[in-house]
């Protein structure tokens, strides 16, 4: 993972010609954007929310290590097994092993973006394990051996027209509809026959209750709870930010998620799972294990300024308000998180030499940090991650990797003219007199009259004006 | 209402005098904006002083990456600023530059109280007009129907979002109809229009059609990249709309 060097401006002009997908996101993420303004329409209601929200995260992510402890010792008490795994290859190494050793041929997947950051369907695949994605977006996307687009909805690149034919192309019994009812309902039942016969479940965690060693998950669609309760082994698998200190931290948290995320005041199934089943109990798992991948985290984590985007509660908000994501659609960020927080979380967990690209995937219109419910400084964050691309330093990965001579040059010989007011007053003096002179067929001109005219340079700058004028100098 | 991260100013008393900080793009291309801005402030009785020796907020440099570049350029604006007046600025996203981030850029250097100081004199013009001068408008131009593009930094940093729409509102024979997405970035972002043309594109063609959906026959924003970007796109496409800037706009209503 991360070896290779992404292309966002090719991958992105690519979505930007497939009209369907532009117009499936366009359609999408209005609707969302409108849905979600619903939920927090009162201004105050939501400062109050969010700062609670936000305070929340950050006490807990300031104590993060004892909390870390004290989530391990209480689910240990609960008969939770708790593993760590520094990279995600070890996390695999973990899941795999527990696999192995009852034996399973066929895993059931609830929806986790931290399995995809380890890119576990591949890896269990290699090793002869069976591993169905079960939520009904996933499933989708797995069918069709995509990525998810989006860490909520992750077939949102996809019409109704489009599920159908795959459907029909890659279920054995498929019927071709397009009715949206008997699509969920074939899945449902290819599903539900897995569920019976798996022999692990495998499951994201929301948030992680470090007072209980209670796990989290949210869900709509009933297939986390089958994935965590019906196979005799559940396990769980989690980025080390995602702990909590207390349970009454839960509710706030989970209301600004679903709120942000799906303009749901509450999911179907609010899944709260401390323990094992026991003796006597009817359903539920026999083992549980959950796997804290840390996975660059504990260096996002040292650096107070960085450490922000470890609040980030994954409700997919900043993705549905960035008008570059809308646009282009998630694919395009070629990382399992996309958008806004990925374009700041990818670069630090795997390096700004193959990720540095994603922080300038950004108009920094500060859109996302006006609705993440967490109040992260994403675009803050993403101008550092820009100046550590150009600066070499030790807190990201890959830093100064970006430094191209002629950039730093052009940068240079521009700080140069525009701290002087001499060579500042005599440049612009030119430009305002020869600039218009340019053929538009100049590298950045030409891109920039592609779709637009030519920017015409006034006859006098305004400082020539403001003298003619006698406008007061001092 | 201002939203989170953004600043608000506490009002402040009328002041005798103001700087202009005029920005580099309306130095270069939209001169004719900077003088209106400054005429509007002169019709208040307000003396308007703009210091030559200024050049730019530094924000291209600083969005690029290039911290020490923009401090310096950030720097050399400092000693154009020495009177306690507020310092106006005919865009959002300078103002949003000099008065959000150069407290950030000047952190641990020697002259950061200075900058601070500077940064917290930094007014929007809109924002001025509204909150300090309290300017009430006669309109003196034919009826015409336009539409206000949002500014990102103006609304997301500087918290101006109803003032540039209440100054038009004083306008009896301008009509505003609100574009479907005013909040949504039009594809400009410095550098990003250069690094990502085909997105950008993509972007501004939303815009467009958004404001041809008005039936509007000017389009009027508060910050000169936006304006390059939209005017550009509006030309390109033969579209029969004009791109505006709020100072001109509101100093043509004004002055016949
Ligand atoms: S950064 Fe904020 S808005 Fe984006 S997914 Fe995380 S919590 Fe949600």
């Amino acid at each position: 993972m991360g070896e290779s060097s992404i292309n966002f401006a090719k991958a992105s002009s690519a979505a930007l010609q497939d009209q369907q997908l532009r117009g499936n996101f366009r359609r999408a993420m209005d609707g969302l954007m409108s849905k979600r303004a619903v939920q927090f329409a009162d201004t105050a209601e939501w400062n109050g929310v969010r700062t609670l929200g936000a305070s929340v995260r950050l006490r807990a992510l300031s104590k993060l290590p004892e909390l870390l402890e004290k989530l391990e010792a209480n689910c240990t008490k609960n008969g939770i097994q708790v593993h760590w795994a520094s990279t995600t290859d070890e996390a695999n190494a973990i899941v795999l092993s527990i696999m192995q050793r009852v034996n399973a041929k066929l895993v059931v997947k609830g929806k986790s973006m931290v399995s995809e950051e380890m890119h576990l369907n591949a890896f269990l695949e290699k090793h002869g394990i069976e591993s169905l994605e079960s939520d009904l977006g996933e499933y989708i996307v797995q069918l069709d051996e995509a990525m998810p687009s989006h860490i909520i909805m992750p077939a949102i690149h996809m019409n109704t027209k489009q599920i159908a034919h795959l459907f029909k192309q890659k279920i054995k019994e498929a019927e071709y509809t397009e009715d949206v009812a008997q699509l969920t309902d074939l899945a449902r039942r290819v599903l539900r026959k897995k569920f019976a016969t798996a022999d692990v479940g495998i499951s994201g965690v929301n948030m992680a209750v470090a007072e209980t060693g209670t796990l989290c998950l949210v869900e709509n669609e009933g297939n986390g709870r089958m994935s965590t309760t019906v196979p005799p082994v559940h396990i769980a698998v989690m980025g080390l930010e995602k702990v909590v200190e207390k349970l009454e931290d839960v509710p706030p948290v989970i209301s600004l998620l679903t709120r942000s995320a799906t303009a749901q005041p509450i999911t179907t199934y609010v899944n709260m799972i401390s323990s094992p089943r026991k003796a006597g109990e009817k359903d539920g798992p026999d083992e549980i294990h959950l796997v804290i991948l840390d996975n660059g985290r504990s260096g996002i984590y040292a650096d107070e300024e960085l450490r922000n985007t470890l609040r980030c509660i994954r409700c997919g908000a900043c993705m549905n308000h960035c008008p570059v994501y809308t646009k282009v659609g998630g694919h395009a960020y070629q990382a399992p998180y996309p958008g806004p927080i990925g374009s700041i979380l990818m670069p630090q967990v795997e390096g700004l030499e193959t990720r540095g690209e994603l922080p300038h995937a950004c108009t920094m219109c500060n859109a996302c940090v006006e609705i993440c419910p967490v109040k992260i400084p994403i675009v803050e964050i993403m101008g550092r991650l820009r100046s550590e691309a150009v600066h070499p330093g030790d807190a990201v990965k890959g830093a100064g990797s970006h430094a191209s001579k002629a950039e730093t040059m052009v940068w240079k010989g521009w700080s140069m003219t525009y701290a002087s007011p001499l060579a500042y007053q005599f440049a612009t003096a030119l430009l305002a007199k020869l600039g218009n002179a340019a053929p538009a067929s100049l590298p950045l001109l030409k891109e920039w009259t592609n779709v637009r005219s030519k920017p015409r340079f006034a006859n006098r700058t305004l400082h020539a004006l403001a003298r003619e004028k006698g406008i007061p100098d001092v | 209402m201002s939203h989170d991260g953004t600043l608000s100013r506490p009002a402040i008393e009328r002041p005798d005098s103001v700087y202009f900080f005029g920005t580099c793009l309306v130095d270069l291309f939209y001169p004719e904006a900077g003088m209106a801005g400054m005429d509007l402030l002169k019709q208040q009785g307000v003396r308007v002083v703009f210091p030559q020796g200024q050049s730019c907020c530094s924000q291209p440099a600083y969005n690029s990456g290039y911290r020490e570049e923009a401090l310096k350029v950030a720097r050399a604006q400092l000693d154009y600023f020495p009177g306690d007046w507020p310092i106006v600025v005919p865009s959002g996203s300078c103002a949003g530059m000099m008065s959000k981030h150069w407290p950030d850029l000047f952190k641990g250097e020697p002259d950061e109280a200075r900058a601070c100081q500077v940064a917290s004199r930094v007014w929007e013009l809109t924002q001025f007009l509204v909150q300090v001068l309290k300017v009430k408008f006669e309109d003196q131009g034919p009826p015409v129907k336009i539409t206000w593009h949002a500014s990102c930094h103006a609304q997301r940093e500087m918290g101006v979002t109803d003032e540039p729409k209440a100054l038009l509102r004083q306008l009896a024979n301008v009509e505003l109809v609100e574009l479907q997405r005013e909040k949504e970035c039009c594809g400009f972002g410095g550098t990003f229009a250069v690094r990502h043309p085909e997105i950008s594109a993509a972007m501004v063609g939303d815009k467009v059609a958004d404001i041809e959906n008005t039936g509007a026959k000017a389009v009027v924003s508060g910050d000169c990249g936006c304006l390059m970007n939209i005017s550009g796109a509006l030309e390109g496409g033969k579209k029969p709309v004009r791109g505006v800037h709020i100072a001109q706009f509101l100093k043509e209503r004004t002055h016949g």
